[in-house]
């Protein structure tokens, strides 16, 4: 090459450290490691009425993890995950009713809701509606959802044996019982187990998906859609993958959910369900898989306590809580509290050699959900030789 | 007019400018070189306001505007015309142009009227959408839209990118013409020798973030001798 | 005063044009336009702002959908397709304002460019190479929506030049370049064009001058001239409608 290289040696901008632990590997080890250690432990430690609590913390952050998969990594804000849910309780409740072992009703649970969402989503991303016709139409996907099923109370509404039950819902649904074996039906021990493993096996599979090609197209198609057609991918496909994904994750937890309490009722359809779900990503963060579920899981258990007393309303709480979290900590709780670790670890470190140069921290300017802000090379310092030359 | 004095700043916790000093009186007009990286964007920009400053002063008009709101330093008579042209891509481009006047207060009709003469390319465009506008097209608009504001500043960020070479040669007239006529004070950022030439009376250097030499003015039109201030790896 | 510039009539021309016309937004931005190129050709289109060099570029990659007429692709008619089958088929193109993916890092940019018909293994290999090839292999961890302008060009010709199309479409790729930088990319360009066929969208005359052979000129959606660049240059209409008074 005759042409001489112009300088080009000044700051590169990498991503921090925290940025490349949740990245690699590692963050996924951790998070596993954390799951299995309470998977494990939570039994021994807690009474059977807390072990319950905890089982629909984990259905609920099962369901935290769809929206926080589809929102943050492709893009999509669905307003209707409380849909698939739904439509996974009441799948597996009238399924089981009606066949008695719990083996295909808990594999419908997850394929219906998947098979509704793959033909919603084909008229949503293959008529190239935007961003804005997402959200309207599937919140009113669930509010239509809400109205039909409420209106199913009469004995004459029912799918084989079993009566939809309309505003009462179906009470009494069947427990899922080993493969096979119909009485051997699942405790509360073995909710909880399978319920944690459930997310466990999730977590872990959205993360190889997001490691290979497949989930970086996915979020290639969020980063850029113009960009990921001009290189040949097909975005409305890869889109379309990730919204019916996360449907039938969506759909499993509807299913524990409806094993938890042995009930489901149309509430599940709710307008308020749709809006804890998105509320539970922001606060604990848009962009990562494990936000979500550490959002979700604060909030759940900061709701049951304030609801717990009678002096303030749980609703005005959440909403406040929001607020606070949407002005001062954008971000979420999982991705600031790794910054707040980071920033911690480096003043330990400087503690000890001594200060370096003042500088302020900026906050760099980022798009919802993107990268936190970035550190410099380590080779840094000020240029030799510095000139100051006022004009 | 512009006093900047040990200015530093940058993104997050990336610095890219350190220690920037250079003054500017009334009517003048700064142009400045340097290669990509090198913190041209990031001047103009903390200059306006829309980065902020880690350290040193900027005072327009005698007053400190370091910590100054970008709205504030607008209305203060600076303009700033970005890379990128941020043209309002839903409004029409009279509708962009009315908006650069909102702080002048003046009605949009006479005061567009003097504006076009010096523009007269973008009066067949007017009805048109912002974001239907050709890339070259929305660089005239944004140029318009920033003097249509009647700033006493006005900061260019490469403003000939993506223009066809006779019309760059009309913007060099037409800014040549503003600051001998209004005594519009300029800061100049290019790529384009002759472009930097015909509109700056003084040429500096930025280079990993400093401000370094003068380019004599006989020099601007040989590439070499302008690459080793620029910097260029043997 | 139109040249062609089919080199023999037996082999099928890589892109050709035939009466493409668009319209939207009461402007008519392409116009009757007949345009060939043989396979590994490197031609530039010059032509005033507004000109529909951009629109052209978007008619042939699926942006844009044509009103009337055929773009051929080896043969092959794409326009009207969905915007990825034309790349499918071998359209590259660097757009005139950097669409790149601004979250994510300049290498994960090059790997998911090559990734689409390459293995994992060759995927690395080649975008290693590539980076190399542009001199941004030092910035590959870099976040690319905080890189200057000039930078985010190089990535984008670095992603472009990974996917290996056989045509690849350049819209201002010297823009917001030093002369240093613009003559790297003049050689680049040649480079590139040992095995793929170019047309380049530039205002920078002298740049042209170092890369093209021919030259086609736009000016209100149509085509005007088609010659050398010395012949282009010294033609009076273009010189009128576009270069302007200084020597070029």
């Amino acid at each position: 090459m005759s042409a001489p290289l112009p300088e080009q040696r000044t700051s590169i901008p990498v991503p921090g450290a925290l940025e490349r632990f949740s990245h690699s590997w590692k963050s996924a080890a951790l998070t596993l490691a954390v799951g299995i250690l309470l998977l494990a432990g939570l039994p021994y430690a807690l009474d059977d009425f807390a072990l319950v609590q905890a089982t629909v913390y984990a259905v609920m952050a099962l369901l935290a993890v769809s929206l926080g998969f589809v929102w943050g990594f492709g893009g999509i804000l669905c307003f209707g995950q409380s849909a698939f849910f739904g439509l996974g309780a009441y799948t597996y409740a009238i399924a089981v009713t009606n066949l008695g072992d719990s083996t295909v009703p808990l594999l419908l649970s997850i394929v219906l809701p998947a098979a509704f969402a793959a033909v919603l989503g084909y008229l949503i991303f293959y008529g190239r509606l935007s961003d804005v016709y997402m959200g309207v139409i599937t919140l009113t996907v669930t509010l239509i959802l809400f109205n039909v099923v409420n209106s199913t109370a009469g004995p004459e509404w029912k799918i084989g044996h079993a009566p939809l039950g309309g505003f009462n819902g179906i009470p009494n649904i069947a427990p899922l019982n080993m493969p096979g074996n119909v009485d051997d039906v699942i405790g509360p021990r073995g909710m909880f187990e399978l319920t944690v493993g459930a997310l466990l096996v999730v977590y872990l599979l959205l993360r190889a998906l997001l490691a290979v090609k497949l989930g970086r197209v996915i979020v290639a198609c969020k980063e850029n859609e113009q960009r990921a057609a001009l290189l040949g991918y097909d975005s409305r496909a890869y889109k379309l993958f990730a919204f019916v994904l996360a449907a039938g994750i969506a759909g499993l937890a509807g299913c524990l959910f409806a094993n938890w309490g042995a009930f489901t009722s149309p509430t599940i359809f709710g307008l308020a369900q749709s809006a804890q779900i998105i509320i539970w990503v922001i606060v604990g963060g848009l962009g990562t898989l494990v936000g979500p579920i550490v959002g979700c899981i604060a909030i759940q258990w900061l709701t049951t306590q304030i609801g717990t007393q009678q002096a303030i309303n749980s609703n005005l709480v959440l909403g406040a809580i929001l607020v606070v979290f949407v002005l001062m900590v954008p971000k979420g709780i999982v991705p600031s509290a790794g910054q707040l670790g980071v920033r911690l670890l480096k003043a330990l470190r400087r503690g000890g050699r001594g200060s370096s140069a003042g500088s302020n921290e900026m906050v760099a300017q980022r798009p919802y959900g993107a990268a936190p802000a970035a550190e410099p090379e380590a080779s840094h310092s000020a240029p030799n030789g510095s000139r100051k030359e006022p004009a | 007019m512009l006093e900047v004095s040990g200015l530093c700043a940058g993104y997050g916790s990336i610095p890219v400018l350190y220690d920037i000093s250079l003054a500017l009186g009334s009517g003048e007009s700064l142009g400045i070189l340097g290669h990509n990286g090198m913190g041209k964007t990031t001047l103009l920009r903390t200059l306006i306001g829309a980065l902020p400053s880690s350290a040193g002063s900027i005072r327009f008009k005698g007053e400190d505007i370091t910590r100054a709101a970008p709205h504030t330093r607008a209305r203060r008579g600076i303009a700033y015309v970005p890379q990128g042209r941020e043209i309002f891509p839903t409004l029409s481009a009279y509708d962009n142009l009315r908006l650069g006047l909102v702080k002048t207060g003046r009605k949009p009709d006479d005061a567009l009227e003097a504006l076009l003469d010096d523009f007269p390319r973008l009066k067949p465009l007017l009805e048109r959408l912002g974001g239907s506008l050709s890339g070259g097209e929305q660089q005239l608009l944004a140029l318009a839209r920033a003097l249509a504001g009647d700033p006493v500043l006005l900061l260019l960020d490469e403003p000939t990118e993506g223009i066809q070479p006779s019309i760059i040669e009309e913007i060099a007239e037409t800014l040549a013409a503003l600051r001998d006529r209004k005594g519009l004070t300029i800061v100049l950022v290019e790529q384009n020798l002759d472009f930097i030439a015909a509109v700056s009376q003084r040429v500096l250097v930025i280079r990993r973030g400093q401000i370094g030499d003068e380019i004599p003015r006989e020099h601007l039109g040989d590439l070499e001798i302008v690459s080793q201030y620029t910097g260029v790896h043997a | 005063m139109m040249t062609t510039t089919r080199t023999t009539t037996q082999t099928t021309p890589l892109l050709e044009t035939r009466n493409l016309n668009v319209r939207f937004g009461g402007v008519h931005a392409t116009r009757d336009v007949n345009f060939t190129l043989a396979e590994a050709e490197l031609r530039c289109v010059i032509g005033p702002n507004g000109a529909g060099k951009s629109t052209f570029f978007k008619l042939l990659t699926g942006q844009v959908h044509p009103t009337s007429g055929q773009i051929l692709f080896r043969g092959k008619d794409i326009a009207g397709m969905q915007p990825h089958e034309p790349a499918r088929l071998g359209i590259g193109i660097k757009t005139q304002v950097p669409s790149l993916f601004n979250g994510l890092s300049v290498w994960e940019n090059v790997w998911l460019a090559a990734r689409r018909i390459n293995t994992p293994t060759q995927t690395e290999r080649i975008t290693r190479e590539v980076l190399e090839r542009v001199g941004m292999m030092a910035y590959r961890e870099a976040l690319v929506g905080l890189l200057a302008h000039g930078q985010r060009q190089w990535v984008e010709l670095a992603v472009v030049i990974a996917a290996d199309p056989p045509l690849i479409l350049l819209d201002e790729p010297a823009a917001g370049m030093s002369d240093a930088e613009v003559a790297r990319t003049a050689e680049l360009i040649l480079e590139i064009n040992r095995r793929h066929a170019l047309v380049v969208v530039e205002h920078d005359m002298s740049f042209i001058r170092k890369i093209a052979k021919t030259v086609t000129v736009l000016h209100q959606g149509a085509v005007i001239r088609e010659g050398t660049p010395e012949r282009i240059m010294s033609d009076p209409l273009v010189q009128q409608i576009y270069l302007g008074k200084k020597p070029h």
